[in-house]
């Protein structure tokens, strides 16, 4: 009845998989019991579970992003002291374990917090920055979001049942057969990949669709801030590359489910046919991270140097460029799998031309601070720490994109310390960069600025500290994922890079105090007027935290620094614009769908890894009587009142009118 | 209906509608200058994009196909297992399907929900046949021993042609949902819009099955 799920499949003889699932399940329920004893479950089912808002699922999957942070980064501390511990000597972790750690922290890192985290920003932010008053498929939205932590909760649940991939982040052939890996393992990864897979690729048509048919009057193409450019890039890359992976994760399955043929060993099976595939969406999929994160500091800069963006057209365009090259490189990442030299050459130039759209996105925001007033808040450290990061790994990268030494530096931990570098320094400086100035119009109450820099700081020497270990062991010939090893000479370096994950420890310990610190004393955070920064693009043209409905008038669009342009006027007439007429304004109305897809899929899911068939059709049914239920509902949408959205806007009005006296008098 | 007889600011392509926010200046919607555009064009372009996703997906099962091709692995070739009459049949089910789904449009572009319903029977009717022929097809290959775990080609051929399979028979749950909203619902806005998106899907489903036909089985039976 329950197909292969035993009570074997829960690790009662492994004292640590134990303790930690113990953790995570009394954890969860812990907060489970706090929320229902506080009474807050009808205040989360309606204001965010069932939220077709597309402020409330951004914020969501930020959440979701840095809770799986935490674990993805615990996987990093066990891998940092297996190593330390395992010179000589077998650590604490064995290699079947150790395995399954690296494997859960590439994937979770990857798809559950790089991926949700700049997903969130775009969600929270573009709607605002195109002067829109949601994207374009608001219930979708819910569902993409749902899908999503569908995929994370799978990801857990193997934690407690049964385990989890040991193939690596990408379940490489034939290894990841059945034939090899006979486990449950990669099925849950490939079930959580494919679950979570759907929602990106519906939040990114979400995504096109809002940037290219939604948008206030007056912004044409070239007055969208750089955001919504690069998030456009993204979303096109994300609707271009995740049907290649839903498509190659399909063929995997169908091979260790039903035997057939793909990328086995016999029969005429063709594992390189997956590396091709895989790659062709893997390689655009380190744009999808990083593009969002370029927009991100295309804005902070611009906004902390009381400038313009330089080279504003240069950016589309490279932004653009990224685009379409991204497509064009996907063989680097197997130069030494046979191709051959001509191939080899083609990619390998590629790879370097790649270089040259980044490049000239770095000299334009050099050129953007230079001879701006230029002030030091936390989000442009982030900025600038990411400048000087990013530079470094981008320089290794193109290193790596040379042939002859991708062939000595291949698999090494010369290749680790490149992609840290780049997804580190370049998405999640990007990502907490837009965190912290995004917050304040999120929740209407700005995050501690001491605790926030002292993080950064501790996350940026930690950074050096743990990744440039790693280079020089790579050049020393030490490969990835090595459980223990005898080379002495590795030993010292090894335990600098613990050090260094310590110290990101630290970082991390001081983002959590912030956020703790801030929401306990936000009481005298308040931010009235909706701009804290002196924010020049139209997000900061509304309240904070913005209404439901984001603008109580669509916004007429001037230039392409749509909200700069009026707060000029303001500041030299003394006086804010005319109040608008206020109208009724209707909203979608809130949905469950999402979360009850969510809760299917998950059902579907876990059933399909331990082969549960009734529970499979069971799940299927529910999920299409779902859409059924969703399709027949005859309200879509809710009024808010002229009153109401009178009210909220002219105490924004009188708030900001307030700020405009005190700069004058100043 | 010529559309000389229309006046000169009809909207012919239906690009303007009357739901915009865009206001006094809405010449363009969706384009900057006139605001976002109305509810009609914005889930006919959203179901396009879905569409070229779709379509990226069975691109990379062509890929797949093409390259597992000759690994035949002692098995059967395409040449030998291919059975031209078959696939013609099925073209011609698929394909006037497709030409009864334009017959329903015109249908509920005329407000007719008998004639709206008449042609989406036949439309569903064809696809089901469609659909009994290719399992037929599957069935006889998996009779004689030559199913997908025989060869890598026999595994990408069968995904290929099941994966639009599979479209076809979510097509056709769509379908029948659809039909009993259009029944109950009548021809109310966000119904229409959901009737634009199925039409899309259902002829989109055609140009996959075209570029099977000529790439998996024309190619296959000449080679």
């Amino acid at each position: 009845v329950f197909g292969k799920l035993t009570w074997q499949a829960i690790p009662f003889d492994q004292p640590i998989p134990l303790a930690a699932s113990a953790i995570v399940v009394f954890a969860i329920a812990g907060v489970l019991i706090w929320v229902a004893l506080k009474g807050y479950i009808p205040y989360l089912w309606s204001e965010w579970i069932t939220s077709v808002d597309h402020k409330r699922i951004g914020i969501m999957y930020c959440l979701l992003a840095l809770v799986m942070l935490l674990r993805g980064f615990i996987d990093a501390l066990m891998m940092r002291s297996q190593q330390a511990l395992a010179f000589n000597a077998p650590g604490y972790l064995p290699p079947e374990h150790y395995d399954q750690i690296f494997s859960a922290h590439g994937t979770i890192m990857i798809f559950f917090v790089a991926m949700p985290f700049v997903v969130g920003l775009m969600n929270f932010v573009v709607p605002l920055q195109l002067g829109v008053r949601d994207v374009a498929f608001p219930t979708l939205n819910s569902v993409s979001f749902w899908m999503t932590a569908a995929g994370a909760l799978l990801v857990n649940v193997s934690l407690v049942v049964g385990e989890f991939a040991r193939t690596g982040w990408l379940p490489f052939p034939p290894l990841s057969e059945l034939t090899y890996s006979p486990g449950v393992g990669v099925d849950y990864y490939l079930w959580s990949l494919q679950i979570s897979g759907i929602g990106t690729l519906m939040a990114g048509i979400n995504m096109v669709t809002t940037i290219l048919k939604m948008r206030a009057p007056g912004m044409i193409y070239t007055r969208m801030p750089v955001f919504c450019w690069t998030s456009l890039a993204t979303n096109l890359l994300i609707v271009a590359a995740f049907p290649i992976l839903t498509a190659t994760l399909a063929m995997l399955l169908l091979d260790r489910y039903v035997g057939f043929h793909f990328f086995t060993n016999e029969a005429g099976g063709n594992p390189m046919l997956f590396m091709n595939l895989i790659w062709a969406w893997g390689h655009p999929e380190v744009y999808i991270l990083v593009l969002p994160a370029f927009g991100v500091f295309s804005e902070v800069i611009a906004t902390f140097s009381g400038k313009p963006l330089f080279g504003y057209r240069s950016m589309v365009a490279a932004t653009m460029a990224i685009c379409l090259l991204s497509f064009l490189v996907w063989l680097h990442h197997f130069f030494t799998m046979g191709p051959g030299g001509d191939v080899n050459g083609f990619f390998g130039i590629m790879s370097m031309i790649i270089a040259v759209p980044t490049g000239v996105k770095i000299f334009n925001w050099l050129f953007t601070m230079y001879g701006g007033r230029v002030r030091y808040s936390s989000p442009m450290l982030w900025a600038v720490g990411f400048m000087v990061t990013f530079v470094i790994g981008g320089m290794t990268g193109v290193l790596l994109a040379v042939p002859p030494a991708d062939f000595v530096l291949h698999n090494s931990l010369f290749l680790v310390a490149h992609f840290h570098n780049v997804i580190i320094g370049g998405v999640l400086f990007g990502a907490f960069a837009g965190y912290t100035y995004w917050f304040p119009k999120a929740f209407g109450f700005s995050l501690d600025e001491r605790l926030g820099k002292a993080a950064f700081w501790f996350w940026l020497v930690g950074f050096y500290f743990a990744f440039v270990p790693l280079y020089v062991l790579g050049l020393l010939g030490m490969t990835r994922r090595m459980q223990h090893y005898t080379q002495p000479e590795w030993h010292p370096w090894v335990l600098l890079a613990g050090l260094g994950a310590l110290l990101i420890l630290c970082g991390i310990g001081l983002q959590v105090a912030q956020l703790a610190v801030s929401i306990r004393s936000r009481a005298t955070r308040r931010e009235p007027t909706g701009d804290p920064w002196d924010g020049r693009t139209l997000e900061w043209a509304t309240s904070s935290p913005p209404p439901a409905y984001n603008f109580a008038v669509l916004p007429d669009v001037e230039d392409h620094e749509p909200y700069w342009g009026v707060k000029l006027k303001a500041r030299e007439s003394r006086h804010l614009t005319e109040e608008p007429v206020y109208e009724t304004i209707e909203v979608p109305r809130n949905s469950p769908t999402g979360f009850i897809t969510a809760f299917f899929a998950v059902v579907t899911g876990f059933s399909l890894i331990w082969h549960i068939w009734w529970l499979v059709a069971l799940g299927l049914v529910g999920a299409y009587a779902t859409f059924v239920v969703l399709a027949w509902r005859d309200i879509v949408e809710i009024a808010i009142p002229s009153e109401e959205v009178a009210r909220i806007d002219r105490a924004n009005r009188t708030a900001r009118a307030e700020a405009l006296r005190g700069e004058s008098i100043a | 209906m010529s559309a000389a007889l229309l006046p000169v600011d009809a909207d012919t392509r239906h690009v303007g509608g009357h739901e915009g926010t865009g206001g006094p200046h809405s010449k363009a919607p969706g384009h900057g200058a006139g605001g976002p555009a109305p509810k009609r064009i914005v889930v006919g372009y959203g179901f396009w994009v879905f569409l070229i996703s779709d379509i990226i997906m069975f691109s990379a099962f062509f890929a797949a196909y093409a390259v597992l091709a000759p690994a035949t692995a002692g098995g059967p070739s395409a040449r030998q297992i291919f059975d031209p009459n078959n696939v013609a049949v099925e073209t011609a089910c698929l394909l006037s399907s497709s030409f009864a789904c334009g017959m329903a449009s015109i249908a509920v572009g005329q407000r007719s929900q008998k004639w709206t319903q008449l042609a989406l029977l036949v439309t569903g009717l064809l696809g089901f046949v469609f659909l009994l022929l290719e399992l037929r097809e599957f069935k006889g290959l998996v009779g004689r021993g030559d199913g997908p775990t025989r060869s890598a080609f026999l595994s990408a051929f069968f995904t290929l042609v099941g994966c639009h399979g599979l479209h076809v028979t979510a097509g056709l749950l769509w379908l029948g949902t659809m039909m009993a909203q259009l029944y109950a619902k009548g021809f109310r806005q966000d119904i229409l819009h959901r009737y634009l998106c199925f039409s899309l899907f259902w002829h989109a489903l055609d140009i996959i099955w075209v570029a099977i036909f000529s790439l998996v089985y024309l190619v296959g039976l000449n080679l």
